[in-house]
């Protein structure tokens, strides 16, 4: 019998959601065949299977939350093998392990996982309408992980404890008042995938740390689009990869952020954390949500390998199997809100990050250039950032650097 | 052939272990010393001590409280002998039960001693001599506990009785005296009582019930001397002369001191009991032993020596037939490669007297010593409904829940029925209940289930009632 347990998920991710299981109880599996996909906040990823055998029992069921470590069912050596646990089996059922010195396989035995639909206690579900907080996020100490009002209590103390300076740190559960039967009727209740709600919680975060506010300015993109015009064949073929803004972007970034190195800081209590690496997140629109990619070091790779990394990055985003490393780390994030056609948005920090930059569509508009006006391709850029940190002459100056740059990309030669 | 599993014994340990192994697809015999199975539970111990005490409350109701409530009947009179028939029916019925279970389940049954000669090996020696060796992968020994015995008083059955003597006595004693205010003493002296013998008890320590809760054992030493009985604390007994009429006992304080002589018809010796052990063939197994003789294991229930497990009353833990019977079933899960587990936190202790008492959890006492902090919550049944409406007010329901998260952690019941109430209290305690979610689960009106409610409600001083 070979256990199938949740492999370590990466710093920092403690749990993940069951998203479905491949495989039925008493299916044959191969070695390394995928058998269930775990969501975490972060990734959704594939447990292959330890061993060849017999798939004999399913511990944790789709959508229940495991933790790492915890027992997601087993697998019987061979084919055939009954999934039914032990029962029907002629003579050789039981079989204890005689050894007493050994230490014994059964007693670290799966702790069983409350049904996802057991009731709450009374007490429970009083505080919890009262308070707002969500039981299904407070870790249960009674049978099975069930929440106690102990846990309860103990949650509304830990949460008033926090020092955070927001004021209403529990009430990220909004209870919803009840619609109209006929309307009730017509809605669908979908559970958040744990990706959703990961993001939900980042955002507002982010939104209640930082003192936030958006620069906006415009960038001609003529030249840039030139430039990829003119080498965008000779560069496919010879980097096997497509020529697109990003690259220019991100470079225009690097460059900027070394001049206004705030941007590029992150505050940890009382101290300023400038750092002299350049870990450019860019966001990656899913079916499920946004992620994140982070492009590491960009100030010490070619165009050609930022634009290879990102073109990669997006195509795993999609499949969803970037790894846990490829999304942590980051010091600035370029957000394109362009490729769905928005002309201005002021994008949210990726905290803790003090700057975001929003891309947006590019679209023609008259410019009026040395006293005429012409037909430009335009885009709007936005810089949020932490006011904390980075101060309005800054960003501002931050942003006016990109778009010098990118509106002469020679700029990027020259180092200017 | 070689059994999957032998287990020693019969009693509530013994019998459940061999059926749930045998639901879980083991070969399973059982050895029984005894002529019938259900070792002292059925056949000595809870079962016909409820069957008399049953009807010895029954004869002392047509006594005592028909004519206050209008049924008019003569002053009931004795039958011990039908009495005692009533009861053998009962054993009888029980006994039979576990047969058919056994063989409904094709589990083979060994009549005779089982000494175990090698992990794997059992020789049952049976009572016209024979002996067999029946070969099996694993053993549980579930043989139980025997009377224990003080030193200088020989128990004889007849006059100077242990639990066994007193629940056949051929007639009822003018002066039934008792060593030891336990659970055994307090019940089957109130058969007695019942039915007509004054009864005296004798106990070493300064209380009645060890274990149990001091208020509870306070209130309910006053219940009992209400009904007659008498009460004799810090006490021992040092010796019984039976050559006389009379039997002599001689008490003298605890502590030392001079002896006073006490008459007496019969002397029921119910200090406890220990492991029974003898002739398992534990020494030369090499089993290793506690230093009270109980069987030590580990938390699978596996003795020292590979092969060999142990539940129930030989085991550490209190001698209780349920206690027995959970030990039974996680063992035999462990024993088919399933997570078995008992939670030692949650055995509900009653005591079957009128009025019953019950606990579960901890008593005051315990939560004090471990320096935990928690609120009292208190009902008495004189304030319920259902009490006071047939006149049995006798008693109260206390809950102890810790003061902070509201966890309940002891339910203490002096009353009529408290045995089958506190079934609720255990089944909250082990899903972690707090008073609160106690208080706020609808209970019926009206019971005496009321005050169980009203005193989760007092915890947080908001009872209804009072």
């Amino acid at each position: 019998m070979t256990e199938i347990r949740v492999p370590t998920l990466g710093e920092s991710v403690t749990e993940a959601t069951i998203g479905r299981w491949f495989k039925k109880a008493g299916d044959e599996v191969k070695v390394d065949e995928p058998l269930v996909e775990l969501e975490t906040d972060k990734v959704t990823i594939e447990v292959p299977a330890p061993t060849a055998g017999v798939l004999s029992d399913i511990a944790a069921k789709d959508g229940e939350t495991v933790a790492v470590g915890a027992l997601l069912g087993e697998i019987k050596p061979g084919a055939g093998a009954s999934p039914a646990p032990a029962k029907a089996a002629p003579s050789p059922a039981p079989k204890p392990p005689p050894a007493p010195a050994a230490p014994a396989p059964q007693a670290s035995a799966p702790a069983k996982l409350a049904p996802a639909d057991a009731p709450l206690a009374p007490s429970v579900r009083k505080i919890a309408t009262e308070t707002g907080i969500d039981p299904a996020a407070v870790p249960g100490s009674g049978k099975d992980g069930r929440v106690t009002k102990g846990d309860m209590l103990a949650e509304i103390e830990r949460a008033a404890a926090q020092p955070t300076p927001v004021p209403q740190p529990a009430a990220s559960v909004q209870v919803r008042a009840p619609s109209p039967p006929d309307d009730a009727a017509r809605e669908e209740r979908v559970r958040m995938t744990r990706l959703r709600q990961t993001i939900a919680r980042r955002l507002k975060d982010a939104q209640n740390t930082a003192a936030m506010l958006t620069t906006f300015n415009e960038v001609d993109m003529t030249h840039v689009m030139a430039l990829r015009n003119q080498y965008k064949d000779l560069f496919e073929k010879k980097y096997a990869t497509k020529l697109g803004f990003m690259g220019f972007f991100v470079r225009a970034c690097v460059q900027a952020l070394k001049e206004i190195p705030a941007v590029n800081a992150e505050i940890d209590g009382t101290d300023i954390v400038y750092k002299n690496y350049y870990h450019i997140g860019v966001a990656v629109g899913t079916d499920k949500g946004l992620v994140v990619p982070v492009v590491r070091d960009c100030d010490r790779k070619s165009l050609a390998e930022i634009e290879k990394e990102i073109a990669d990055f997006g195509r795993r985003a999609r499949d969803g199997t970037l790894k846990l490393e490829e999304m942590q780390g980051g010091t600035f994030t370029i957000s394109n809100g362009g490729v769905y056609g928005s002309l201005m948005s002021t994008p949210i920090l990726n905290a803790p990050q003090s700057g975001i930059l929003g891309m947006h569509k590019i679209q023609e508009r008259p410019m009026v250039v040395a006293g005429k006006v012409e037909p430009r391709p335009m885009m709007y850029l936005a810089l949020s950032y932490d006011h904390r940190v980075v101060d309005g002459r800054e960003a501002v100056t931050f942003l006016v650097r990109v778009k010098e740059v990118l509106e002469d990309p020679a700029r990027l030669v020259l180092d200017l | 052939m070689t059994y999957d599993l032998i287990v020693i014994g019969t009693g509530p340990g013994g019998y459940v272990c061999a059926i749930r192994a045998a639901q879980l697809g083991m070969k399973v015999a059982v050895i029984e010393k005894d002529p019938t199975f259900g070792g002292t539970c059925l056949n000595v111990g809870c079962i016909p001590s409820k069957a008399l005490l049953y009807t010895s409350e029954l004869f002392d109701e047509a006594g005592h409280k028909f004519g206050r409530m209008g049924i008019g009947v003569d002053k009931p009179k004795l039958d011990l002998g039908t009495m005692m028939k009533f009861k053998d029916e009962a054993v009888d019925g029980n006994v039979k039960g576990i047969a058919f279970l056994f063989k409904k389940n094709k589990i083979d049954a060994i009549q005779g001693v089982g000494r175990i000669t090698a992990a794997g090996r059992v020789e049952v020696k049976a009572a016209d001599g024979k002996t067999q060796t029946v070969e099996t992968k694993n053993i549980v020994i579930a043989s139980g506990s025997d009377v224990t015995r003080l030193k200088g008083i020989a128990i004889d059955e007849k006059r100077i009785v242990s639990s066994t003597g007193a629940l056949v006595l051929g007639k009822v004693p003018q002066q039934l005296l008792i060593i030891g205010a336990g659970v055994i003493g307090l019940e089957l002296g109130s058969v007695w009582r019942r039915l007509g013998a004054q009864v005296h008890v004798v106990e070493f320590l300064d209380r009645i019930l060890p274990g149990i809760d001091a208020e509870v054992a306070r209130q309910f030493q006053r219940i009992l001397e209400k009904q007659g009985m008498t009460f004799q604390l810090s006490s021992k007994v040092t010796a019984v002369d039976s050559s006389g009429a009379k039997l002599k006992a001689q008490v003298e304080p605890a502590a030392g001191g001079a002896a006073k002589a006490i008459e007496a018809d019969v002397v029921l010796v119910a200090i406890g009991r220990v492991a029974y052990v003898d002739g398992l063939g534990l020494k030369e197994l090499g089993v290793a032993l506690d230093n009270r003789g109980r069987i030590e294991v580990d938390h699978r229930y596996a003795t020292n020596v590979p092969g060999v497990y142990a539940i129930g009353d030989v085991i550490a833990g209190p001698m209780l037939a349920h206690k027995a019977e959970d030990e039974a079933i996680a063992v035999a899960e462990i024993l088919a490669g399933q997570a078995g587990h008992v939670n030692y936190d949650v055995i509900p202790n009653v005591i079957y007297t009128y009025p019953e008492v019950a606990s579960v959890g901890k008593t005051e006492e315990e939560l004090k010593a471990d320096g935990v902090v928690y609120n009292v919550g208190k009902f008495p049944f004189t304030a319920n409904p259902r009490a006071k409406a047939i006149q049995q007010t006798e008693g109260f329901v206390k809950i102890l829940a810790d003061a902070k998260t509201d966890r309940v952690l002891g339910v203490h019941i002096v009353g009529a029925d408290a045995g089958t109430m506190i079934a609720e209290a255990a089944v909250a305690m082990e899903f972690g209940a707090a008073s609160e979610d106690i208080a706020r689960t609808c209970h019926p009106h009206p019971t005496f289930t009321e005050a169980v409610k009203e005193a989760a409600l007092a915890v947080s001083k908001r009872a209804i009632h009072i």
